[in-house]
């Protein structure tokens, strides 16, 4: 068992897109997405046109290909419903070459491919291109609660920590013999995880001794205050304006309704 | 379970966004009255915690493999209010890193994982942890029912949520029986394993399982299930669930959902109804109106044990080649 490299999801580089500052990304992300999902699926062109906007997203911030492609790859398991949705949906069929579609079903499963995708695609532009630290510092700038801001900091820092814990007890266990194959053998795995909590939960004392000591007092000193000019807002928000257009000119005026 | 953006519409969304801001800011509230500075670090790792529990692997069936989704166990180790903020953080950071999960859906996601788990699991737990006499066997039994009854509860969350936006001309009582039918399944496993992890935590630092301490227990020592309760606890679970998809899903009309692994499963079953009742000896059985049932059934059963069938043969398969491709396992494989 591979236990994932949380900070292996940015890629290095440099690019207009690397260079915004993380709570514009946060901003356009969440527009682009917005704006998609609002779209009618039966507006085919506009969803099409948005998707378009979004690849040109991925040219500007120069990620490759190959990357993006894995990393949707990764997370196309709902593609799979989508599939069987117009074989087994209801209402009136049609007949393609051969094989009997529901109408309704295969409406359905273009509208959650085709949206699901162009979401997924943004969704990694903007991990791609900002550090996990930077992204959560970007929340907090979006008046993100103190708290959880500060729970997702030490989560991310602590993450990789705990899970090569993990893997060094898995090694541990495997090189004395144990390959669990069914249910019934997973008292040892179990008591691995229990062992993590209790260490991660005494490693949480200590750190906070540790920064006590350092004049701790429940918030980490804020670094980086300066305001955002609006001409970056304008380059961020530049490529979500579009699709959010494209959305509104869908809706409106019905632009690219299939036949 | 993370569901994707596109599958429920935006009104639908927008509705659980506000839900899960205002169950997180109410528990953001109890957290900060409760403890202070200390939290940040505490409830920073147990988030770690979660997360990589969510990565660890525990064997199923013939090598397969599964993970747990642990708000149950988040709730009983943590206590709920932690608990709900502690899975909310791991939700938001697995939405916005790893596209797990929709941003648009990011609410649905918060209320099905952090609240419905947490919340429904920290419940069931009191409640069984109250009937029952103040044992440690009792704390590990009301955590394997509150493990199990959580993760059910989150897939009729879900159906709700589909029910009320979700895409796709599929009849409502399918997905509530699939959806929940499949998570009654796999709710087994979770319920198993919170079991056994918390059990584990009483032998060693009992002082750290909140739940056991607001119940009233006190001691340490080791837990005591007997094999015929957990027997009884995996018979129960899997009548549930046939009883779920085998009866209630097909009878409702054919369809899946989205989500993918029901998706998949039914999709199997569903091709299943229609080839079965054609072809089956069963066709022409009809006594009084019930025959039309029992085909749809054994249809249902059919589809079910192909889908699993499939599925135990393809991890099978990989897991052969992975075994034969590596001669000297790495790390990572020797734990595989």
């Amino acid at each position: 068992m591979r236990l994932r490299h949380p900070h292996a999801v940015f890629v290095h580089g440099d690019s207009p897109v690397h260079r915004l500052p993380a709570h514009v990304k946060v901003v356009a992300l969440a527009a682009t997405v917005v704006a998609v999902v609002a779209t009618p699926r039966e507006r085919v062109g506009a969803l099409v046109a948005e998707a378009a906007v979004v690849a040109l997203a991925a040219v500007v911030a120069r990620i490759p290909a190959g990357v993006l492609a894995r990393r949707l790859a990764l997370a196309a398991p709902f593609l799979v419903a989508a599939v069987a949705l117009p074989c087994v949906g209801g209402g009136p069929r049609v007949d393609v070459v051969g094989v009997s579609l529901s109408v309704e079903g295969a409406w359905a499963a273009w509208g959650i491919a085709a949206k699901g995708l162009t979401c997924v695609a943004a969704t990694v532009i903007v991990t791609s291109t900002t550090t996990v630290s930077d992204l959560i510092a970007g929340l907090s700038r979006l008046r993100a609660p103190n708290l959880v801001v500060g729970i997702a900091s030490f989560m991310v820092r602590y993450v990789d920590v705990l899970a090569d814990e993990a893997t060094r007890t898995r090694t541990a266990m495997a090189a004395r013999g144990y390959r669990p194959r069914w249910a019934w053998q997973a008292t040892p795995s179990a008591g691995a995880a229990a062992t993590l909590f209790v260490r991660a939960y005494e490693r949480g004392e200590r750190t906070y001794d540790a920064m006590a000591a350092r004049g701790y007092a429940g918030r980490m000193p804020r670094i980086d205050d300066a305001g955002t000019p609006p001409a970056t807002w304008c380059r961020g928000l530049a490529l979500p304006a579009l699709v959010v257009a494209l959305a509104v000119a869908g809706v409106v005026l019905g632009i690219g309704v299939a036949p | 379970m993370h569901i994707p953006d596109g599958l429920i519409d935006l009104p639908t969304s927008f509705t659980a966004a506000a839900a899960a801001t205002g169950g997180v800011g109410e528990s953001l509230r109890r957290v900060r009255r409760t403890a202070q500075e200390r939290v940040v670090p505490l409830a920073g790792l147990a988030a770690a915690f979660v997360f990589v529990l969510q990565m660890l692997n525990f064997p199923v069936v013939a090598g397969t493999s599964g993970h747990l989704l642990g708000g149950a166990l988040a709730a009983i180790l943590l206590g709920p209010w932690v608990g709900v903020v502690v899975v909310a953080v791991v939700v938001v950071i697995q939405a916005l890193v790893f596209a797990d999960g929709g941003v648009s859906a990011l609410g649905l996601n918060v209320v099905n994982m952090a609240l419905v788990t947490v919340l429904v699991g920290w419940v069931v737990f009191r409640a069984a942890a109250w009937i029952l006499p103040r044992t440690a066997t009792s704390i590990v039994a009301a955590t394997t029912l509150a493990s199990w009854a959580s993760v059910v509860a989150a897939s009729v969350a879900f159906t709700g949520e589909y029910a009320a936006g979700g895409s796709g001309g599929v009849a409502l009582g399918t997905v509530f029986g699939a959806m929940v039918g499949v998570h009654a399944l796999i709710g087994i496993g979770e319920g198993l394993i919170s079991g056994l992890v918390v059990s584990a935590v009483l032998a060693s630092r009992p002082d750290l399982v909140v739940g056991a301490r607001v119940a009233g227990f006190r001691g340490s020592g080791r837990s005591r299930v007997s094999r015929g309760a957990v027997g009884g606890f995996v018979a129960a679970g899997v009548g549930v669930a046939v009883f779920l998809l085998a009866v209630v899903a097909p009878r409702a009309s054919s369809s899946p959902d989205g989500l993918e692994r029901v998706a998949a499963d039914h999709g199997i079953a569903g091709t299943a109804v229609d080839s079965f009742a054609a072809a089956s000896p069963l066709a022409d059985y009809d006594v009084g109106g019930l025959g039309g049932d029992l085909r749809t059934i054994l249809a249902g059963l059919v589809g079910l044990g192909l889908a699993f069938g499939v599925g135990a043969a393809a991890t099978r398969v990989r897991s052969r080649r992975r075994r034969a491709a590596v001669e000297v396992p790495t790390v990572a494989e020797a734990s595989s």
